[in-house]
């Protein structure tokens, strides 16, 4: 019982003095590998989707070349992304989804996160098919009509239902929903990550195969395997309130950026320029399909768009 | 005092009935005769009845926003938790800072001058190499930081698990109520409590190294315990007898005695922190784990292979270096090895400082190969002529629809469709028949536990994916741990493969385990399979290489072949190392169940992932308690009386 005791109080009193004994501010911490070089600093956090390092990488690109900023990136989902945005571990998140719940708790009741516009691209949810199929079948685009073609659908995972896949656990879905309340031949099947998604979802392209996929614009995949919307019960104001009883489609969402509030207010060059950042669909999917696709890293990327895209960019610093 | 185990009562029985296990069974069944129809009549067949469930969402969500909302405030963040994350921040950037100084030919130099003293020339010559690779990889910097983290997540995990240990080690009390513990955070997968972590430090370094910190402490302190108390008996009362208290005796001869165990928790230590790598970069740690798992967003292989590789040859290099300085330990120190020291440590200044002036710190940009390219055109041509229309034996996509319709979906279906307290029936009898009623009680209560939780449906499909992994791991496991125990040069030819299997973080091969079986529970079971591999593999091999070669020498001359030799002598012999073989072969296949998650395995794996994604801590800590019940009851069932010593080595 002594040694056990003594070891405590050792490794406890240790601890005390390493820190020293006053009160530890938890929301300024940043990253230990940043700013080695001692230059002002920018932490800004990425989604796992493309479209999201696309925003990224052009924003890195112009702070640390124009602005003279160190950009530190941190890859993390929406959901902690926005609880590291109210702790300053993170400065901004430039491509939101729509996060009520959490807009509710961090800018309108804690104010420690304030938004900071939009980003210019619009998303949207839905079910797709891939276009060589809707060619095929031209009713197969709306929903009354895909009990009809379940069976094309059909895969290991899905048994004798036909097969709508599901991404990544991060995304927004009322899939399960729906199937259940439009009264559908099919099952859910989680992919479980954009990328096995994704390459699943090629697979299938290569060899034609029918598929249906919960997917979203704006995606650069659309330009390597064209995709045509399946329609739902128009979306209404309100309509997915329930989610038990959601049974329309999904919106479309002008999607949004946040700062931190500090930042947002003492950010300076930084934070004046990440709030005007705004760009269009077409000009993200070109960063992102030079990333995604071509595999250029998101910095030679960010920077062939800069070069050629030179009048879009000033204005964001004017 | 706590390695006694209950033995059934030795009753004289007639015949049959004088085998235990049968005797075992029949009480159980009696026991069954009586309580199954009482549960059928209250509770009805079928899935676990909803009466019996108790729903934790409600109180975790409460939990989650006590902690957001006093995160700033409260006395436990201001003087405990922002203390330790302070000193975690300070830690990392000190030793990071310190290795971009040294800049990277005096790391290298650095790295191989300790190799050369600890283990000799060549595994010098292979740190060099090593290091040198993850500059040419173009990884240097990242390889910094994950070392840095390293350093402070492997230096606290010891300090941590070193305490644990002397406590287990020292009182049987202690050790009594900390081998759960230290159980459920091995088994507990790392995405379920990345969450709360998150929660209390908010993304980053801190959170990181505490979450490595779980994960990696336990072994540390199963092998300190298992090492003071493994301590020569002889010794220690001589000690005594020279009148020295406690702690004299603890710290003269009880640690130094047990240095072996010690040593060898540091270096399962720096294994399962490195394995954390790649996890820890979900919540922002940075470091080459950030490299692959942004490289996973744009299903780019190749960019996610070139910041693997780093991790493996670090876990390589250091699982060698701290492996021969065990073995040395016993031995006689070399004359002069103060000189040698020395000389190291002059070679390594000298060239830090060569560095520096010649102006050549950061890896220069002109050194980096690019082999992104061509992995992804390798990836490509893989998947494009095998995933299906391969003549004769069908393509991946085709064994892996196979695979699901006539194994898997039968297993789940089967477990599903059993009625709840049939399934316990079965976990006890087979925890009964192998264990002790002990044993069998942890695995029916875990069982049982999951039911409670709630999540019965799912725990019965991962099971069934388990069991499906594991059944494949050890067919093929065996078949090549017996072919590698009858040929040296095989098992050379082997154990490069094994050693990347086994570290190459699992991220890497998600993208290529879906091109090639599509998405579903195909592709996690392959990846279960991958990870579990390399373990079942090398238990076989050790354990049919350790029976006695007199009894191989034997039968070789009565005149048994080679393959009767394999049968009646090696096999039988070497039954401990196999049954642990099943042992390991569940516990890592378990283990990836979250990966498994993340390529469609859906059930308890994507409830994991899921909780992180969304903020949810309910699903999240549920789903990992779940397979942690799972876990526990596959071990207690697979695990024969005596108990295991060595498990967490």
């Amino acid at each position: 019982m002594r040694v056990r005791n003594t070891a405590l109080v050792a490794a406890l009193s240790s601890l005390a003095l390493l820190t020293g004994c006053g009160a530890a501010d938890m929301t300024k911490q940043a990253s230990p590998f940043a700013n080695a070089q001692g230059a002002k600093t920018v932490t800004l956090s990425v989604q796992s989707w493309v479209g999201a390092q696309a925003n990224v990488a052009v924003a890195q690109y112009i702070l640390e070349h124009e602005l003279g900023y160190r950009v530190d990136t941190v890859q993390v989902d929406e959901v902690p992304a926005w609880d590291a945005l109210s702790q300053g571990r993170v400065d901004a998140l430039l491509e939101d989804w729509g996060h009520p719940e959490q807009e509710q708790r961090y800018v309108k009741d804690k104010k420690t996160i304030a938004p900071g516009g939009e980003l210019g691209v619009t998303g949207h949810i839905g079910w797709f098919v891939p276009t060589y199929l809707a060619k095929q079948h031209p009713d197969i685009t709306n929903w009354k009509n895909l009990n009809k073609y379940s069976h094309l659908f059909r895969t290991p995972e899905s048994g004798d239902k036909g097969q709508l896949m599901d991404g990544s656990p991060s995304y927004v879905t009322n899939d399960k929903a729906l199937v259940k309340n439009l009264k559908l031949d099919y099952q859910v099947v989680f992919a479980g990550s954009e990328a096995a998604q994704i390459t699943q979802m090629r697979q299938f392209a290569k060899e034609k195969k029918p598929f249906l996929t919960y997917w979203y614009t704006p995606q650069w995949l659309f330009k390597k395997v064209p995709m045509t919307e399946v329609k739902l019960p128009p979306y209404k104001e309100g309509c997915d309130a329930d989610p038990e009883k959601v049974a329309c489609a999904y919106p479309h969402t002008p999607l949004q950026k946040y700062l931190n509030s500090g930042f947002a207010k003492n950010g300076g060059k930084a934070a004046a320029f990440l709030k005007k950042f705004k760009w269009t669909t077409e000009d993200q999917n070109e960063v992102s399909l030079m990333i995604a696709d071509k595999k250029m890293t998101p910095e030679e990327a960010a920077k062939k768009w800069v070069d050629s895209h030179r009048s879009t960019w000033k204005k964001w610093l004017s | 005092m706590a390695t006694i185990t209950a033995s059934p009562p030795r009753i004289g029985l007639p015949g049959l009935l004088r085998h235990p296990a049968v005797r075992k069974l029949l009480l159980l069944a009696l026991a069954a005769a009586i309580l199954v129809p009482l549960a059928d009549a209250r509770w009805a067949s079928g899935a676990w009845p909803s009466a019996l469930t108790v729903d934790f969402s409600e109180p975790l969500a409460k939990a989650s926003d006590w902690i957001i909302d006093n995160r700033d405030s409260h006395p436990l963040f201001l003087y405990f938790f922002g203390h330790v994350s302070n000193v975690v921040v300070i830690a990392v950037r000190a030793v990071y800072l310190t290795l971009l100084a040294i800049g990277w030919a005096g790391v290298t130099a650095l790295g191989a001058l300790v190799a050369w003293r600890v283990a000799g020339v060549r595994l010098a010559l292979g740190t060099a190499v090593a290091f040198l690779a993850c500059g040419l990889l173009g990884m240097w910097v990242p390889t910094m930081q994950t070392l840095a983290l390293m350093v402070v997540a492997v230096v606290a995990s010891v300090v941590v698990g070193m305490l644990l240990g002397l406590a287990a080690g020292l009182s049987d009390r202690m050790d009594r109520v900390l081998r759960p513990v230290l159980d459920t955070m091995q088994v507990l997968p790392a995405f379920a409590y990345l969450l709360p972590v998150v929660l209390v430090f908010g993304i980053g370094v801190p959170a990181a190294v505490l979450a490595t910190v779980i994960y990696a402490a336990p072994p540390m302190a199963r092998l300190t315990s298992l090492g003071l108390r493994g301590a020569d008996k002889e010794v220690l009362e001589a000690v005594e007898s020279l009148g020295s208290t406690a702690r004299q005796r603890l710290l003269t001869a009880r640690l130094p005695l047990a240095r072996k165990e010690l040593l060898l928790g540091v270096n399962q230590t720096i294994m399962m922190a490195l394995s954390m790598a790649v996890i820890a970069a979900v919540i922002g740690a940075g470091g080459l784990g950030d490299r692959v798992y942004q490289a996973l967003a744009s299903v780019d292989v190749g960019a996610a292979l070139a910041a693997g590789i780093p991790i493996v040859l670090l876990a390589v290099v250091l699982d060698r270096v701290t492996g021969a300085a065990g073995e040395k330990l016993g031995a006689e120190p070399e004359p002069r090895s103060g000189l040698g020291w020395l000389l190291a440590l002059v070679g390594v200044v000298a060239v830090a400082v060569a560095g520096r002036f010649a102006g050549r710190l950061d890896w220069p940009e002109a050194w980096i190969v690019g082999i992104a390219e061509p992995v992804n055109r390798a990836v490509d041509w893989m998947t494009a002529h095998l995933y299906s229309g391969v003549p004769v034996i069908g393509g991946t996509a085709d064994w892996a629809g196979h695979f699901t319709t006539w194994v898997l979906d039968p297993v789940r279906g089967g477990l599903q469709w059993l009625p709840w307290w049939s399934v316990l029936l079965i976990v006890a009898a087979l925890a009964w028949v192998i264990g002790t009623w002990r044993t069998a009680l942890t695995a029916v209560l875990a069982m049982a536990a999951i039911g409670v939780l709630g999540v019965w449906q799912p725990s019965l499909d991962t099971l069934s994916q388990v069991l499906a992994a594991v059944a494949v791991t050890l067919v093929v496991g065996f078949a090549t741990g017996i072919a590698a125990a009858r040929s040296d040069r095989l098992e050379r030819l082997l154990r490069p493969v094994l050693d990347v299997f086994q570290t190459m973080p699992q991220f890497v091969y998600l993208i290529p385990v879906v091109a090639l079986f599509g998405v579903g529970r195909a592709p996690a079971v392959a990846a279960a399979i991958v990870y579990a591999l390399p373990a079942v593999v090398r238990i076989t091999t050790q354990g049919l290489r350790q029976v006695d070669p007199a009894a191989l020498e034997a039968s070789g001359s009565l005149g048994a072949t080679s393959w009767q030799q394999l049968k009646q002598v090696q096999l039988p012999l070497a039954r401990p190392a196999l049954l642990l073989a099943v042992n390991q072969g569940l516990v890592l296949v378990l283990a990836v169940v979250v990966i498994g998650g993340l390529v469609g395995g859906g059930a308890l794996g994507y409830d994991v992932v899921f909780g992180l994604a969304q903020g949810d801590l309910a699903t999240g800590l549920v789903a990992g308690a779940a397979i942690v019940c799972l876990g526990l009851m596959l071990d207690r069932v697979t695990q024969p009386t005596e108990r295991r010593a060595k498990k967490g080595a």
